[in-house]
């Protein structure tokens, strides 16, 4: 064990994490002085969950621990966790939608008067709550009603209510807007202004390097480096001490030539579209689409893809028009859809890495059969893990367990192994490190260097704009323009997809 | 834990593993077995199904009838058949299509085949003719009663169909994550609708060999047996989430409760005390596994007792 720090709000001392067959944290050391703001950086699969799950108090850790203000602490729960000053706001937040703001803020805390809910102070302590947070929302709107955005400021809400005198933040801006990033990174800084110690999980670069005073790195469980002061830290050093080897330019754009139209949306509108969608992809062609949270992207997807029916239009396939009218119907058709809500929509968290990808194949409509050849399954799946580089013990492991990276390249495969030519991808890298994503985006140029057609959403500007032949930026439901790779820059990408400003290009 | 009990039981118990009593055993778990193993499927699925002890006792009563007025095994066992699947359809139908919960429509056609099990036999019990029929619920191959055979067949096929049909896996997906096997090209309606039409088949075959044993179609038999299937899946380890099943599982489960019967019955024990045994059987059998699955589950709760108490509350 290292010597704890002086005067630090929160200390990891050698801290060690053993799962089955895994090492999930081996000695790390490192310390949050109240005022700071460090930033907890990794590859997925690098320990930083670990961490956090253990400051929550739903781990104990085997070998090291934890001291707050000095003291040792062994949290057996998340109660003692809490009790003890620890706020962790997490990637997927943990509202009551149904109830309202005022309730969400104080759950576990309500004030009683005669043993009744005292219904106005819960009203006046949330509404004195969210002044504080500079938040103008009504305590008794529900919390359905609420932007992601609104509902992290709740969350954060909830810490300061507390009084946590250390908060984590666990990704928090990965469904966020631009302008709701902004304003909660002023929120953080606030925080730590007050004295509390600010923990921050994030794959931004950018962010980082704008919100946070310093950095710890981990890789594969271990400590790698700490860089106290990130402000003359430069970002490929950052990149190369996560990724234990140099990337000099994580998109590697490669040109090539496109065939003709192979996928067509004609003025097609439904749920979550609020005006006519014509777009054309071709052959070989990488078409971005970037725009907000909201503005239509997986929607359009998935009515492409039969998962959702169109009130209008239809849709073009090698120019014929095409009934998709289901999920079957669209991969019949040879499409394949990547979701964004990969635990929700794309994977079958107890079954094994195996039965994840061949799920799509051994049903596709031809070839349909009765009986399983579970040899030729087997076979299939172990050399698309070898191909996709899934990192995983083995292909009978539950894809539960495995990273969001790899869990996201076993989906991919899934759709190789179906032999799929026009891949619909929603936010395939979000949530995932900057390794993983480097290898995702050399699978989509070999996808359509093959021949095949990619559509890919994003809500991370450099990625579209590195990664994309051409970019459809939309809008509230509506595409705001079509850039070439050539034309895009951030700010005509960024005045498109902003609302105030998509009618005046 | 089923050699457990096993070795405990043959101690503990006179009379428990003799050759006699061992054929009983297996013999009074015959009606659960042959239709556990769909409902498995079923509860694989992440859904689960009420109407099988109505199907039984509708499928048993029209074979009864129709042999009587016919005097034709295969149009009664053909009569007992249909009915079986088309209630399984209709259950299949009215989950998948009108995406309700399954709970409550087979609630509503448990009380609606239990109405047309009375209607169809005029509320009494209908006796079967046909001598030749009864053959099926009491004769034997190689030493083993019909009806353990087709119980057997019934684990065999349906341990084939979970674990080598590309039906058996997507039942699998579709339990573990719905939206993502229909996303992933799993026709989830139709794998639905059939996993009912084979759990209504189940129980028709079930309500035939009863019968058959009995001799005679009764409109009030097999009440409860639904929850009694459904014990004996859970206790096999089937997660009522969806998802994961073993037939292993399910065998064990079924001989758990035919043993735990079993032994109640050597003992004397009076019937009210059997069903405090059977709830707490199947209460003590899930709290295990349980706590198989996430050990800190009770460890955590005394430590932080302990720990509150131990520790002054800061101001």
């Amino acid at each position: 064990m290292t010597p704890r720090e002086e005067g630090a709000l929160l200390s990891y001392s050698g801290v060690g994490k053993v799962f089955p067959g895994v090492v999930a944290l081996d000695g790390v050391s490192f310390s949050v002085r109240p005022g700071e703001i460090r930033a907890l950086m990794g590859e997925n699969g690098a320990g930083k969950s670990t961490l956090l799950k253990i400051l929550a108090g739903e781990y104990r850790p085997d070998s090291g621990g934890l001291t707050v203000a000095g003291e040792p602490v062994a949290f057996a729960s998340p109660r003692d966790s809490a009790a003890t000053g620890v706020s962790i706001i997490h990637q997927e937040l943990h509202l009551a939608p149904d109830m309202s703001v005022a309730e969400n803020l104080l759950l576990g805390a309500y004030p009683t008067r005669g043993g009744l809910l005292d219904k106005a102070a819960i009203r006046a302590k949330a509404a004195e709550i969210l002044a504080r947070l500079g938040e103008d929302i009504d305590p008794d709107t529900p919390v359905s009603a609420l932007s992601i955005g609104k509902r992290q400021m709740i969350e954060i809400g909830k810490a300061l209510l507390r009084d946590a005198r250390i908060i984590a933040f666990d990704e928090p801006t990965s469904s966020l807007s631009a302008r709701e990033t902004q304003t909660l990174m002023r929120i953080i800084r606030d925080l730590a202004a007050e004295g509390r110690a600010i923990l921050y999980v994030s794959h931004r670069m950018e962010e980082v390097f704008a919100l946070c005073d310093s950095v710890t790195v981990l890789r594969d469980g271990r400590h790698v480096v700490d860089y106290p002061r990130m402000a003359d830290l430069p970002e490929a050093q950052l990149i190369s001490d996560m990724a234990g080897r140099a990337i000099a330019d994580i998109y590697d754009y490669r040109a090539r030539p496109l065939g003709d139209a192979v996928i067509a949306a004609e003025g097609l509108l439904g749920p979550g579209l609020s005006r006519p969608v014509d777009v054309t992809a071709r052959k070989g062609e990488i078409l971005g689409f970037f725009g907000l949270v909201g503005a239509g992207r997986s929607e359009l997807f998935k009515l492409l893809y039969g998962a959702v029916s169109p009130t209008a239009g239809r849709v073009r396939l090698h120019g014929a028009v095409a009934s998709v009218n289901s999920p079957r119907d669209g991969i019949a058709a040879g499409m394949a859809l990547c979701p964004e809500d990969r635990k929700g929509e794309a994977i079958f968290p107890l079954a094994s890495v195996r039965e994840n990808i061949v799920v799509a194949p051994r049903n596709l409509g031809g070839r349909i059969k009765a009986f399983l050849n579970m040899g030729a399954e087997a076979k299939q799946a172990d050399d698309l893990i070898a191909l996709m580089r899934v990192k995983t013990a083995s292909a009978a492991t539950a894809i539960g367990s495995l990273s969001g990276g790899n869990q996201q390249k076993a989906v991919i495969a899934r759709w190789l192994a179906a032999e799929s030519d026009i891949l619909l991808m929603d936010e395939p890298t979000r949530g995932i490190d900057v390794g993983a994503r480097s290898e995702i985006y050399g699978h989509i140029y070999r996808l359509a260097e093959s021949g095949k057609t990619v559509l890919f959403a994003s809500s991370d500007m450099p990625e579209v704009m590195g990664v994309a032949d051409r970019i459809v930026v939309m809008c509230e439901g509506a595409v705001a323009g079509i850039v070439s790779r050539d034309e895009a820059t951030p700010d005509l990408l960024l005045r498109l997809a902003l609302p105030d400003a998509a009618g005046s290009v | 834990m089923l050699a457990v009990l096993f070795v405990l039981l043959s101690v503990f118990v006179p009379d428990f593993l003799g050759v006699r009593n061992m054929r009983g055993l297996i013999l009074s778990v015959t009606l659960v077995g042959t239709i556990a193993p769909t409902m498995m499927l079923v509860l694989a699925l992440r859904e689960v199904d009420l109407s099988v002890g109505s199907t039984t006792a509708l499928a048993g009563v029209l074979c009864a009838v129709v042999m009587a007025s016919t005097n034709s095994i295969l149009l009664g066992v053909g009569a007992g058949l249909t009915a079986g699947a088309l209630v399984g359809l209709m259950n299949g139908f009215v989950v998948a299509k009108f995406k309700l919960n399954s709970l409550i429509v087979t609630l509503a056609t448990m009380e609606i085949v239990r109405g047309l099990a009375f209607l169809v036999s005029g509320g009494e019990a209908v006796s079967i003719p046909v001598e030749r029929f009864y053959v099926l619920g009491s004769g034997s191959f190689l030493g083993i009663n019909y009806p353990i055979w087709i119980a057997l067949i019934c684990f065999v096929v349906f341990a084939i169909v979970l674990n080598r049909t590309v039906f058996g896996r997507n039942v699998l997906a579709i339990g573990g994550n719905p939206e993502a096997a229909r996303l992933a090209g799993v026709p989830v309606n139709r794998v639905r609708v059939l996993v009912f039409v084979l759990q209504g088949l189940a129980a028709g075959v079930a309500g035939i060999v009863l019968a058959s044993r009995i001799t005679s179609g009764q409109p009030n038999t097999s009440q409860g047996l639904e929850l009694a299937v459904i014990s004996a899946c859970v206790l096999g380890g089937v997660s009522l989430s969806g998802g994961i099943a073993t037939i292993t599982g399910v065998i064990v489960g079924v001989l758990i409760m035919g043993a735990a019967q079993n032994a109640l019955n050597l003992l004397d024990v009076p019937t009210f005390y059997q069903f405090v045994v059977r709830g707490g059987i199947l209460l003590a059998a899930v709290m295990f596994d349980r706590l198989r699955q996430s050990p800190g589950l009770l460890g955590a709760g005394f430590l932080r007792r302990r720990a509150s108490a131990s520790t002054p509350s800061k101001a």
